[in-house]
């Protein structure tokens, strides 16, 4: 039987970023075909292109068996294309009905193209079990009742194919449980639906086969039925060939940084870090794995103050962050902190190196008396970081967008340990970073460890995580599942991460 | 305001304005040929008459002085991704900081003290005034902003009508002597900036009429101090950060609310000292719309001299340049009347603000294949 659509060979490149490298999907009519894998590796980007957002570098879209050109989404709506955002493409102003013709008005008067979506939609909601006023507000509508509207305008437009963003998301269990049995229903109505995710228990729980994307590329397939949790979830996170880090056992010193059943939870009230405990002593690495989204940036964030406990507390060095410690204030205290997203944080693209290279350091007396900046110590330190992390090129005058991701994340950790920190928390080092770079950051982090300093990591890349950390943490939805020696089984973390405790497992 | 560009830097900096400037005239001769007069004979006067003689170059730099304040203005606010349109209104409320010292300080100073130590000293205070008076109503703006999320340019616009209000009402029911018909102050002399003429006087050269004072030079030490702050000073460095990423600058420790509402008073401050020069030179005394969109002006001026002091500088002088040339251009044609000039700083903002991106796909493309 022809799939219903065939991705061959796509290829896509953002700048420096191999969004999606050479990747082949096909995707058989009538099944939930799952497209899971961590922030970033590419999923998003491959849909983006089959909605006809991006354009292909490369490769060819084949739909039931012919080659299609997809230069909008228009082209791909017309070739019976949905697609459900994560964020909601709904006007909250308008009611269900006007949603659901936008772009399908036919003409100056919307009269005739409401009645004809009114009918429509009985007819929809009799064969999908889809109900929903047609007349309410959007924005007085629940999220999950939004959903539901933005699958009925795809529907409404004629998908045969939908494909649905991390659905989830924003949806409490119950709401995605109903989510999922509309989906079956649309299956076994002849629809085929693309499932984009990466929470595993969705996978299992509704798919018919499974891609796993990593760093771009489709590393694994499955058919759900033959495969199982802890499979997906290290095929997702990888096992790439080990890059052993050469370093002595720990020798644990004081506690450094002690966390407190810390909670934090956004505006909707939902505990993003929930009742989270564990410390970082003097010359340990403690590592935090998970796959992301799980609480990870949230936790950092606390802990280096850039947002506020909602109960629980920090102590560091001893002392208790309040309230009132700004991000800089903790790090006159010696918190030094490389942050996951380097190109929104780490440091700004416009300014050159040097004056990235003193971003958070800036009222730093050694770089001018008083109100000054001074311009030469500015350009003098950065160099002397420059050469001893071995940025290329060595260039302080450069902008910092014109730096490789590598050579970026290097001025970040030189700016960072070139503080001389008690801690060091360290997000995400190496991701878009390459080989020769991980293995320097490896090893000036070991480093850091040996001279006594307590390095708090979090990283995605297990393999990271298990050569480099003394202690391993695994987050899963917010907490802390559990704590494991480095040597554990490699199984035994994935399923951790997948939010199987031992007991369940 | 956005420096995204992979062009060399004389492109960016010299060509792009250039060319806007270029094509900002092609227009306006278009609307010279639809009033039906002769384009090619309005530019050369428009541009010609003014350098040709040493008064059109005095008045070409009294313009520009006041555009160098207004032009600063904007700047600053830029450097933090603040769009201060209320430049006008800041330059406007700062009369009362500039009058005010002058009227009452300046009377009982020059009372106690000798004339050529009084007449200094009353001067800085005014400077000061102006600076803080014009820095507060832009701090207000700014507190808004910060603290309450109100979009800066909504509020800078409303506020140049309330200051405008503010001001009419101030002239008229408080420093209006009593019994006078014009609304305005009475002469402000015991705070007097002399023109060049004046000056010229003092060493017997006959020097043509002109408003030109000696702040001119408080306008470029202000470019340079706005230069300093922004490169080279730890305060300014905040101020690019939070307007170049906010996310890194929260990461970084620097507080974005607090470095707005300080980059706003700033801004404001500097668009005040247009009231110092304006009240107390040519003027002296303070009256009723003295501003005459220069606060707008320096919109233009900034796009223009890519928000950098120096080009700012020289922005200003080419509007001082249009808008003494704009005046001659009435004179001799009738039907062209003196807003042809804004006319042109319309089409400039046009395209340096609006469409600043037009010509960057073709450049870039150009630029590639020469590399």
């Amino acid at each position: 039987m022809t799939p219903a659509i065939e991705l061959i060979n796509i290829d896509k490149r953002f700048g420096a970023v191999h969004a999606n490298n050479n990747v082949s999907i096909a995707i058989a009519a009538g099944t939930i075909h799952g497209i899971i894998g961590e922030n970033g590796a590419g999923k998003s980007t491959l849909m983006s292109i089959l909605f006809g957002f991006y354009q292909a570098d490369k490769g060819e879209c084949r739909l039931r068996g012919k080659p299609e050109k997809i230069k909008s989404s228009t082209d791909a709506i017309a070739l019976g294309i949905g697609m459900v955002h994560q964020h909601f493409m709904l006007v909250e102003p308008f009611t269900v009905l006007e949603n659901i013709i936008l772009g399908a008005e036919g003409g100056a008067l919307i009269g005739p193209a409401l009645d004809k979506a009114r009918a429509a939609l009985k007819h929809l909601a009799d064969e999908y079990e889809l109900d929903v006023d047609p007349d309410a507000i959007v924005g007085e509508l629940p999220v999950g009742l939004q959903q539901r509207v933005e699958i009925l305008k795809a529907l409404y437009k004629g998908a045969e194919v939908l494909i649905l963003d991390e659905p989830t998301g924003v949806l409490t269990p119950a709401e995605a449980d109903h989510l999922f049995r509309i989906l079956k229903q649309l299956r076994d109505q002849g629809k085929t639906i693309i499932l984009i995710t990466h929470k595993l228990r969705e996978i299992m729980a509704i798919t018919d086969r499974v891609s796993v994307m990593r760093r771009g590329e489709v590393v694994a397939e499955f058919d759900t039925s033959k495969t199982n949790v802890g499979e997906l979830a290290e095929a997702m996170v990888g096992r790439r060939v080990l890059l052993r880090v050469e370093k002595t056992r720990a020798k644990p010193g004081n506690v450094v940084l002690d966390v407190r059943h810390l909670t934090w939870r956004d505006k909707k009230n939902i505990a993003r870090v929930d009742d989270v405990s564990f410390n970082v002593r003097k010359g340990e690495i403690v590592g935090i794995a998970g796959v992301s989204g799980n609480g990870q940036s949230e936790l950092l964030d606390v802990i280096t103050g850039i947002a506020k406990a909602s109960s629980g507390e920090v102590i560091f060095k001893d002392q208790p962050v309040g309230i009132k410690d700004s991000p800089a204030e903790l790090r006159k205290r010696g918190l030094a902190h490389v942050p996951e997203d380097r190109h929104h944080r780490g440091l700004i693209s416009t300014f050159t190196a040097a004056e990235s290279a003193i971003l958070g350091y800036q009222s730093n007396p050694a770089l001018g008396k008083g109100f000054r900046l001074n311009r030469d110590a500015v350009v003098a330190q950065s160099l002397k970081q420059m050469q001893e992390f071995d940025v290329r090129p060595a260039d302080p005058h450069l902008k910092s967008a014109k730096f490789s991701g590598g050579n970026q994340q290097k001025i970040i950790l030189a700016r960072e340990i070139g503080s001389n920190p008690d801690l060091l928390i360290v997000g995400q080092p190496t991701r878009g970073v390459d080989i020769g770079a991980i293995e320097f950051i490896h090893r000036r982090l070991i480093e850091l460890r040996d001279q006594g300093k307590a390095i708090l990591l979090v990283s995605v890349e297990l393999d990271e995580i298990r050569s480099l950390s003394d202690r391993i943490l695994v987050m899963f939805a917010g907490r802390v599942m559990g704590e494991r020696p480095p040597s554990a089984d490699e199984r035994e973390l994935g399923l951790l991460m997948a939010g199987v405790g031992k007991e369940a497992a | 305001m956005s420096t995204r560009s992979d062009l060399p830097a004389w492109v960016d900096i010299g060509l792009i304005p250039a060319l806007n400037l270029v094509i900002a005239f092609i227009m306006a001769g278009l609307v010279v040929l639809i009033i039906g007069e002769n384009p090619i004979k309005a530019l050369a006067i428009l541009l010609g008459e003014p350098l040709f003689s040493l008064q059109g170059w005095c008045n070409i730099l009294y313009y520009a002085t006041n555009f160098i304040f207004t032009g600063l203005c904007v700047s600053v606010a830029f450097h933090a991704g603040l769009f201060n349109i209320g430049g006008e209104g800041q330059a406007y409320v700062a009369g009362l900081g500039a009058a005010t010292p002058g009227l009452i300080l300046g009377g009982a100073l020059a009372s106690i003290l000798p004339n050529a130590l009084s007449q200094p000293i009353t001067l800085l205070i005014c400077l000061i005034g102006s600076f803080i008076v014009g820095g507060l109503w832009g701090l207000f703006p700014g507190y808004l902003q910060a603290k309450r999320g109100s979009h800066i340019v909504i509020t800078t616009i409303m506020l140049n009508f309330i200051a405008a209000s503010l001001m009419q009402y101030m002239i008229n029911r408080v420093y209006r002597p009593t019994g006078n018909q014009a609304v305005e102050s009475r002469a402000i002399n015991d705070a007097y900036i002399w023109n060049l003429r004046e000056i010229g006087n003092l060493f017997g050269a006959k020097l043509p009429s002109t408003p030109l004072t000696p702040v001119i030079f408080i306008a470029l030490l202000a470019a340079f101090a706005v230069w300093y702050l922004l490169w080279r000073t730890k305060l300014g460095y905040e101020i690019r950060t939070v307007g170049a990423n906010q996310e890194a600058a929260i990461y970084a420790g620097i507080s974005p609310p607090r470095i707005i509402m300080i980059t706003m008073m700033i801004s404001g401050g500097v668009a005040g000292l247009l009231a110092f020069h304006e009240v107390l030179g040519p003027q002296h005394k303070l009256l009723l719309e003295y501003v005459q969109g220069a606060g707008f002006v320096g919109i233009a001026v900034a796009l223009m001299g890519r928000s950098h002091p120096v080009g700012i500088v020289l922005a200003a002088l080419l509007f001082g340049l249009l808008s003494e040339g704009g005046t001659q251009l009435s004179f001799e044609i009738q039907s062209i009347s003196k807003d042809l000039v804004v006319v042109i700083q319309g089409l400039v903002v046009l395209f340096m603000g609006a469409l600043e991106q037009a010509f960057h796909p073709l450049l870039q493309k150009f630029f590639r294949q020469e590399s």
